[in-house]
């Protein structure tokens, strides 16, 4: 397995990578658009601004690259704005395209709850799902953000809630995206990434 | 359905060994760091903190391969800090596996830091920690910079809403009334502190029972609460913390 692991310089690339392989599974951090065409699996983390990561990739002409990966149907794993760039566009920053494989928009979650939603929360299972596999109610995954996908709930394979119901992970044919940190949330996040290893394999 | 309550173990870093500070005798060695780390994450630590308490130019390249160590140890979030005064300091803890940044004294000297740390790290990686001490004449609490040693003449909950203007993702609150008496976390101000901002609030000083935990929680509306040394001794174990939490019907994140 060939996983390419999108390096635009975010915060949590050099976690994931160590997750991934804890897990025995080696990534190449890949920044140019030719980089991906061999990728048999495709992971993209991001933590902090949207309008950061949607430059970030634009900058690097990852946008064409990626989309055309994902329309092959090669394995895709979106982490935290990395669920976030496969919507339309942002609340958080209005005047930029997503990359649009979703419908729908990301928005800030209430104002009337502490944001950044921080800290350790559950999920809520909708439908069954390989990402999942394994994972229950009961486990709790790591989140840091303050905008989600609220808009429509149709691709969450879970969803969770702070102040309002938001898509929590979602898995579309070979796409998949968390809103939390599968890297930074113990034994439970380790069994999610694992569930993507053998999806992608 | 809400966010956990977060237990924190704080390692206090000189260089490349973990310290606790004894009352007048000055500073002994609790341990690595990574072994530390691993323990921690084992037990049930829902994030760590490293602090470089010696905070020296010289020593900071140590400090930097202590948080290298410690974060491949880590399935958990990291936070490091300690002498970070500007941009450079902060991409390096980053670049060392930090997934967030505290900030202290240099934030009251500059406060611009923060928006500068904002904006590259975004909002949830900017802990901006205060320390704070009541004073009896004027009825409320100082923030102290320093170690506590001065006084930076504001007041705590002004500064708490200005840091938080100014981009910080959350707040880690210590009480220098509290901190090492081992007689409960400051309640009042955490409560104070955490009704006066929109962002989570991470109580430290003067913890030793998990009575204090659940007091910090309930009344003091804290959303993480960190401690040291009582961890370090294993006189307090992190899974039997969390089981009386849940007893007292606090939600804490538990199997771990």
């Amino acid at each position: 397995m060939s996983i390419a692991l999108i390096d635009y310089g975010a915060g949590n690339v050099p976690s994931v990578e160590r997750a991934l392989e804890k897990l025995g599974a080696a990534s190449r951090r890949v920044c140019q658009p030719g980089d991906l065409a061999l990728a048999t699996a495709i992971v993209l983390p991001g933590v902090g601004h949207y309008a950061a990561m949607i430059r970030a990739l634009d900058e690097r002409n990852l946008r064409a690259a990626l989309l055309e990966a994902i329309g092959r149907g090669v394995p895709f794993l979106g982490i935290c704005l990395g669920l976030q760039a496969l919507y339309s566009w942002s609340e958080e920053a209005p005047g930029l395209s997503g990359l649009g494989v979703l419908p729908g928009s990301i928005k800030s979650l209430p104002r009337d709850v502490k944001l950044p939603h921080m800290g350790w929360n559950r999920l809520r299972l909708r439908t069954a799902s390989a990402l999942l596999e394994g994972l229950s109610g009961a486990d709790y995954f790591y989140f840091a953000h303050s905008y989600a996908a609220m808009d429509s709930l149709d691709a969450a394979v879970a969803t969770s809630e702070h102040g309002a119901p938001f898509t929590a992970a979602l898995e579309q044919g070979k796409v998949c995206a968390t809103q939390f940190h599968p890297e930074k949330s113990g034994p439970a996040g380790a069994r999610l990434l694992c569930n993507f290893l053998k999806l992608a394999a | 359905m809400s966010p956990a309550r977060r237990i924190i173990p704080c390692l206090d870093a000189d260089g490349a060994r973990v310290v606790k500070g004894i009352h007048f005798t000055g500073l002994r060695d609790a341990g690595d760091p990574a072994e530390l780390a691993a323990r921690y994450d084992a037990e049930g630590a829902d994030e760590l903190v490293v602090l470089d308490i010696a905070a020296s130019r010289d020593r900071r390249p140590t400090f930097l391969d202590t948080v290298r160590r410690v974060a491949l140890q880590l399935s958990i979030p990291l936070t490091a800090g300690g002498g970070i005064r500007s941009l450079d300091d902060a991409r390096a803890v980053v670049r060392a596996g930090a997934d967030k940044i505290t900030v202290n004294t240099a934030a009251v000297r500059r406060p611009g830091l923060i928006t500068e740390l904002s904006a590259e790290f975004g909002a949830q990686a900017v802990v901006v920690a205060i320390d704070a001490k009541f004073e009896e004449t004027s009825s409320n609490w100082d923030v102290r910079v320093r170690g506590g040693r001065d006084s930076a003449h504001l007041d705590v909950l002004d500064w708490a809403r200005r840091v938080v203007e100014r981009g910080a993702g959350e707040i880690l609150l210590t009480s220098m009334d509290r901190d090492g008496t081992r007689s409960g976390f400051d309640v009042a101000l955490t409560s104070a502190v955490s009704h006066a901002v929109p962002v989570p609030v991470i109580a430290s000083g003067g913890a030793k029972t998990p009575a204090h935990f659940a007091q910090v929680f309930s009344d003091g509306a804290a959303d993480a609460a960190l401690a040291a040394s009582i961890f370090h001794d294993q006189a307090q174990s992190i899974r039997v913390l969390k089981e009386f939490l849940l007893q007292q019907g606090i939600e804490v994140r538990f199997p771990c």
